[in-house]
């Protein structure tokens, strides 16, 4: 569970401290003490990119919660690690590219350029597929190699870890998919610049969160 | 930034002002309207976890008398009835229902960030409840491994609900962890985008503080719950030995091997001891304001307990493993984990001085609110005392798996949140509905419930400490069950019956209440915070007419010396501060 632990530990401490630097050197009960213009709006901060920052620590969570049980998991004797698919390379470099790719449409969104907007969705999602369609070759490969689910631990947690992370995947593909609708039936990209700047914050998590845990699979 | 509150912004105010009775009542984006459905389906699922306690306890009081009760669904009805009352009940009725109520208006915000999101919160966790109680109507039962669903036993042949019931429990969980999510995105993101002005983070009212605290931990604690679900989903229906070790079953060995257990218990409390502050933060949030309130004295030590609620967050991620004691784990990590439980007593303890400093001197009234914010302070100190005894390993190890556990966890976690969410009922029923509840009735609820649930659970600790099991379908002849024990059992069952009955006094009042009740008026304990500000009461969609409310001031501003007035609303600004009489509350 030190795994786990320490990602908590940070953001414990993250939003310990915040609260503490809100909270520190005030005296709420008198009146004139605090500004008075003060109020929620007064952050610089959109509430999507608010709600969206919290599921990443809930994302964060889950996913160092599994990498705990995992390393707790491999120790006991029964444990036999498998050889991962070269194509994980591949589809590792897929997803690199998409994550560019959506970085590309963003800045493209910032500037108000509409098509290229339009091709660079485009673009991030076929990368994205592309990405989610190996990974199930992968498993496709792995089972014809007799790496079965229920023969080990290890196959297990790759089926496991690989599914969740692509379940993320799906989930930010849903999003992608809404405003790449919104910009082919001839919205403009400033409708969906919020969509997707949110995004690519996204797919840059699952983008680090999948080179950790491929890292993890390729080196036990 | 200039000020422009995100509900105030020209579109999203009118894009889901409801029409129809669908819209208003059913699809309702409206916080209050979601806040009462999670409320009415918590309690309803509530008392069905309380009538399963009913059963076992008859069964316990006068052990094979009644024949409906068999070994298998007595397992089941104590493991529901803990699943029920845990997460079901409390955390949803905590957050969901006074979650929504209470942060928008006591933030003076027009709705919760994501008016949409939290509808879809609330009919997810219907759908969890009606998944829940189905497992009861599938083959083989609905799950009896305990609360804790600790495996390998969770899903091997011999427990019962083995076949479909575990598999809807940890559906049900897992549609529940969506549900909450969805909602706790929305608690903390209004806390943080949607105060109205002048509302800084120490203006808040502790409920807020509370809520907003637990519901942090409770995003960061339930993924643990989530990842355990799934992987004993996993073992069950696909094979795999992720916590099954290699068994021998009627003699055979099973195709299960090495799979580890122990590994399971510390997910299972990596979420389980964050779930007690989920539940706790929040009564201790309600309770704050329901003492000040009713005692027409400030918060004794505002800051202090915002700090407390904020460090008993932090530190309730790692005491985990006092729950596991037993099993086997190196002696140092139990050092550890008595330590760290011992730490977390002290912001604990010193919420519980400052409730009792915030009624010394105080002008109480001794109205239903008050009586179980009271009440609370006194199941909380005693349930939180025990929990001493249990948090040191030494001490731990003998009283183990018995009643003395049973009753501590039921006064902590039990009695005295549940308590809270009674006083709150009781203190928010007039901005709900704009009708008074019935005093008498009200009152006649507290001191049965009160006195009950000590004639319960005082008893309970005994026989714990004499060594009777918890679990045990029946306990037979042993030695440690002499006839104290027994005769003390059937008492603490017809206690828990009277108990369970005075609660149709609370159902009937707040029915009966809602048609025949006195109007109540929009502020009837003369209190301070937002909520009981608004324009109308109830609180019309949108809550605050026109324009917002600005906020000057805490919202403790309670019996000040020299102001006319034993209360000032957040809302006046200083200027405007009526002056007169001192009411000699504080010196």
């Amino acid at each position: 569970m030190y795994i786990t632990l320490i990602f908590l530990g940070i953001i414990m401490a993250t939003v310990i401290t915040w609260l503490l630097r809100q909270t520190f050197n005030t005296q709420p009960w008198i009146s004139e003490a605090a500004d008075n213009e003060v109020s929620g709006s007064s952050m610089d901060t959109n509430s999507k990119a608010v709600a969206l920052t919290v599921f990443l620590a809930v994302a964060t969570s889950i996913f160092a919660l599994f990498i705990s049980a995992y390393t707790i998991r491999m120790d006991e004797p029964d444990w036999r690690p498998l050889a991962e698919p070269t194509l994980l390379w591949t589809n590792t470099f897929m997803l690199i590219l998409a994550s560019v790719a959506y970085h590309w449409t963003r800045n493209a969104a910032v500037k108000g350029l509409d098509s290229r907007v339009k091709s660079g969705l485009t673009v991030s999602g076929a990368f994205t597929v592309l990405f989610l369609v190996g990974q199930v070759v992968a498993w496709q490969q792995l089972n014809a190699a007799g790496y079965y689910l229920d023969l080990n631990p290890a196959n297990a947690f790759f089926y496991l870890l690989t599914a969740i992370h692509g379940l993320h995947m799906l989930g930010g593909l849903w999003v992608w998919a809404r405003s790449t609708m919104k910009v082919w039936t001839g919205a403009d990209s400033d409708s969906v610049r919020l969509s997707i700047e949110l995004c690519t914050v996204y797919w840059h998590f699952l983008l680090l969160v999948w080179i950790v845990l491929f890292g993890m699979l390729l080196s036990t | 930034m200039a000020y422009v509150s995100i509900a105030d912004r020209d579109h999203e105010a009118e894009h889901h002002d409801p029409d129809t009775f669908i819209t208003k009542y059913v699809w309702s984006q409206d916080h209050k309207v979601i806040a009462i459905q999670y409320g009415v389906i918590a309690i309803l699922i509530g008392l069905v976890g309380m009538l399963l306690s009913s059963a076992f306890r008859l069964q316990l009081g006068f052990p094979d008398v009644f024949s409906f009760i068999n070994p298998e669904n007595y397992y089941q009805f104590v493991t529901i009835h803990g699943m029920i009352m845990v997460i079901y009940l409390l955390t949803a009725l905590f957050l969901g229902g006074f979650g929504n109520y209470l942060i928008p208006l006591q933030l003076g915000a027009r709705d919760m960030v994501f008016p949409f999101m939290n509808m879809l919160s609330v009919w997810v966790y219907a759908l969890s409840v009606i998944i829940l109680v189905a497992s009861f109507f599938v083959p083989g039962g609905a799950t009896g491994a305990g609360w804790t669903l600790y495996p390998p036993h969770a899903i091997s042949p011999g427990t019962p609900g083995t076949d479909w019931g575990i598999v809807l429990m940890l559906l049900s969980l897992g549609v529940f962890i969506v549900a909450f999510t969805m909602g706790g995105l929305n608690y903390v993101t209004t806390v943080l985008q949607a105060r109205c002005k002048g509302m800084t983070l120490m203006r808040m009212p502790l409920s807020v503080w509370g809520i907003f605290m637990a519901t942090i931990l409770g995003l960061l604690a339930f993924p643990a719950l989530l990842v355990s679900a799934i992987m004993m989903l996993f073992d069950k229906l696909l094979g795999t030995s992720f916590f099954m070790p290699a068994m021998i079953q009627a003699g055979v060995a099973t195709d299960t091997v090495g799979g580890s257990p122990v590994l399971f218990q510390h997910l299972f409390w990596f979420f389980g001891h964050p779930e007690v502050y989920i539940v706790a933060l929040p009564a201790f949030g309600l309770v704050s304001d329901l003492l000040s309130t009713h005692a027409r004295k400030n918060i004794f030590g505002y800051r202090m307990m915002v700090w407390a609620i904020i460090a008993i967050g932090g530190l309730s991620f790692i005491v985990w493993a006092h729950h596991m004691y037993v099993s086997g784990m190196n002696p140092y990590f139990g050092f550890f984990f008595a330590t760290t439980t011992l730490i977390i007593a002290v912001p604990t303890a010193l919420k519980v001085y400052n409730w009792v400093l915030t009624l010394w001197q105080g002008n109480i009234h001794l109205r239903v609110p008050m009586l179980f914010a009271i009440g609370f302070i006194f199941t909380f100190t005693h349930g939180g005392l025990t929990g001493l005894f249990l948090g040191n390993v030494t001490i731990d190890l003998p009283l183990s798996d018995t009643y003395f556990v049973v009753a501590h966890f039921h006064m902590v976690m039990g009695v005295s949140p549940v308590l809270v969410v009674f006083g709150a009922i009781y203190h928010w029923y007039p901005k709900m509905t704009g009708r008074m509840y019935n005093e008498t009735l009200g009152k006649w609820h507290f001191w049965l419930t009160f006195l009950g649930t000590y004639s319960l659970y005082l008893p309970m600790h005994y026989i714990g400490f004499l060594g009777v099991p918890r679990r045990y379908f029946a306990m037979g002849n042993t030695d440690f069950m002499p006839d104290s024990a027994i005769t003390l059992n059937a008492s603490m069952t017809i206690s828990a019956l009277i108990i369970a009955a005075t609660q149709t006094l609370f159902i009937y009042n707040m029915i009966v209440s809602l048609k025949k009740g006195e109007k109540s008026g929009g502020n009837p304990w003369k209190s301070t915070s937002l909520e009981w500000q608004t324009p109308d009461t109830p609180p019309k969609h949108g809550n605050w007419g026109h324009s917002l409310p600005e906020v000057h001031r805490w919202a403790y501003d309670y019996s000040v010396p020299g102001q006319a007035e034993d209360f000032t609303p957040q809302t006046v600004p200083e200027s405007e501060v009526p002056v007169g009489r001192d009411h000699g509350t504080e010196h």
